[in-house]
């Protein structure tokens, strides 16, 4: 799949896999394989939609649980809260027998393809930010709630104020879930199939290199999502140090 | 531009971007054996260049690929255990089933060697070999081609290996890498396909002990369009017609790991005998 032209010359024997690992990295990194460009790439765009996706629903969620007092909201609460422990490989199973032909979504032809990725991803992902929302809006409320009651704000408009409120808390919630569907391998290895240059994501990627028995490229890949990782979270502080 | 916005605008067109192609490429579903040779990898460019058909491979063990074939989720179907390929066929899941090419199983222990097997040593000895010693063994135990054929292995010898060797055979559930690297990590004997050997690379301190435990025959099944109608029929039939033809054969045939050819195209041995 890659090929890797290792510019510090033959020493490559003389090191460990751990060394190889590094050297792997920065081999891909100079030479901006393009392979590995766009399973980069690819990782960026499922994960990102989401997140994206799941903010949409899960902010507001959050914020419904956080102001609303109804019977039956504490449960509600707990299932949402443990639904962040689903294990990814059962999201992935649930998904593929919901959308292989012989499922009810099957018409629809989506197993194996990017999107499937990005509904699996989508369930994992909304539970942890729907739950963690609740709770960051739930102790906002008590400090806000005289004061928005005494303005006589409408229930949409105290909803709103507590999310923007809490809009650099959340931000850190985003990043929680991006951290969920960046580095998770079962679901998408499960519902993409892991299909070169079409489903193949960085984690997939490394599972498959390990695979083959090519650890340090494997670990050279691991790096590589690492660095992107970091560089996401670094914008994240970036816009919020900015706008604070 | 600064950095922020750039990063807001990337973002809008990963989100805005179409997911997926219109038309659906062939789907062909495969075993890890075959995945690790790397055989497709060599052949798949040569079927786009000749029939101009796309191909997106999916790999699972035999019996999870027979699964997938069930469901209706892949047009073709590649493996390696002529019995389930035949009643799946005979079931009316497939439309029907050739032979393609066969490879071999190999036994693979520790360059040590602590069970004491003599080279060219008999398969049904050597297993009875380290049935007796301390030696791990490590089995895939995911219904594929290669855990069935290890376990006619085992039978040939007479021997239950959950009975006998107890806690020594390890069964990891896990595709044909994985499980090497099982075995290089333990050091423990495993039965491996010729194929996947070849271009394995954490051998550690692995090594061949028999060099043909066994055959290993891969076929490959069109999956029946009159179960699923979404089946792409005439590819599928363009590019199973290809690869058990001349070129497709003569191919297989060609391909190298290591300046060893690892599989032979069925066709192409019958006419040999003949």
């Amino acid at each position: 799949m890659f090929i890797i032209r290792f510019p510090i010359a033959n020493r490559i024997d003389d090191l460990d896999d751990l060394g190889q690992g590094f050297t792997s990295a920065a081999s891909l990194i100079i030479s901006l394989d393009t392979d590995l460009l766009s399973i980069l790439n690819l990782s960026l765009r499922v994960s990102l939609s989401a997140v994206f996706i799941s903010c949409i629903i899960g902010f507001p969620l959050g914020a419904f649980l956080a102001y609303y007092k109804f019977p039956g909201q504490k449960g509600l609460v707990i299932i949402l809260n443990s639904l962040m422990g689903l294990p990814p490989v059962v999201v992935g199973l649930i998904v593929y027998m919901l959308l292989s032909r012989s499922g009810p979504f099957g018409v629809f032809g989506l197993l194996y393809t990017p999107t499937a990725m990005i509904i699996a991803q989508t369930l994992l992902v909304t539970p942890i930010i729907g739950a963690l929302t609740r709770q960051i809006l739930e102790d906002l409320w008590f400090e806000y709630s005289d004061y928005l009651k005494s303005l006589e704000a409408s229930k949409i408009d105290s909803m709103a104020t507590l999310l923007w409120d809490a809009r650099f808390s959340l931000a850190t919630v985003l990043l929680a879930g991006f951290g969920r569907a960046i580095a998770e391998v079962g679901a998408v290895m499960i519902v993409g199939g892991n299909i070169d240059h079409i489903t193949r994501v960085m984690t997939t990627a490394i599972a498959l290199e390990t695979s083959k028995g090519n650890l340090s490229l494997a670990l050279g890949l691991g790096i590589v999502l690492l660095i992107t990782t970091l560089i996401v979270n670094a914008l994240a502080q970036l816009i919020r140090t900015k706008y604070n | 531009m600064r950095p922020i916005q750039v990063f807001f605008i990337y973002l809008t067109v990963l989100i805005i971007l179409p997911a997926e192609a219109k038309s659906r490429d062939l789907i062909l579903a495969t075993t890890t054996s075959i995945d690790s040779s790397g055989l497709l990898e060599y052949l798949l460019p040569k079927v786009y260049k000749k029939l101009n058909i796309k191909i997106k491979t999916l790999v699972r063990g035999t019996g999870a690929v027979l699964k997938i074939g069930i469901n209706g989720d892949a047009d073709i179907l590649l493996v390696h255990d002529k019995d389930s390929e035949i009643s799946f066929v005979e079931k009316g899941y497939g439309s029907f089933r050739k032979e393609v090419m066969t490879s071999h199983f190999i036994l693979i222990g520790p360059s040590k060697n602590p069970a004491d097997i003599p080279t060219n040593e008999n398969t049904v000895n050597a297993l009875n070999q380290i049935a007796k010693s301390k030696s791990l063994f490590i089995s895939r135990g995911d219904e594929s081609g290669t855990h069935k054929a290890e376990l006619r292995l085992w039978r040939l010898a007479g021997i239950t290996p959950n009975e006998t060797l107890k806690r020594r055979y390890l069964e990891t559930g896990s595709g044909m890498g994985a499980t090497l690297n099982m075995a290089s990590a333990l050091n423990a004997y495993t039965i491996t396909e010729s194929g996947s050997w070849a271009k394995f690379n954490n051998r550690g301190n692995l090594v061949t002990l028999i060099n043909h435990t066994s055959d290993n025959t891969y076929g490959i099944i069109l999956v029946n369009p009159k179960r699923h109608k979404h089946i792409l029929e005439i590819n599928g039939r363009k590019f199973i017609n290809w690869i058990t033809g001349l070129e497709g054969q003569k191919a297989i045939n060609s391909y190298k790991i290591n300046g060893k050819r690892p599989f032979k195209g069925t066709s192409l041995i019958e006419e040999k005998n003949k």
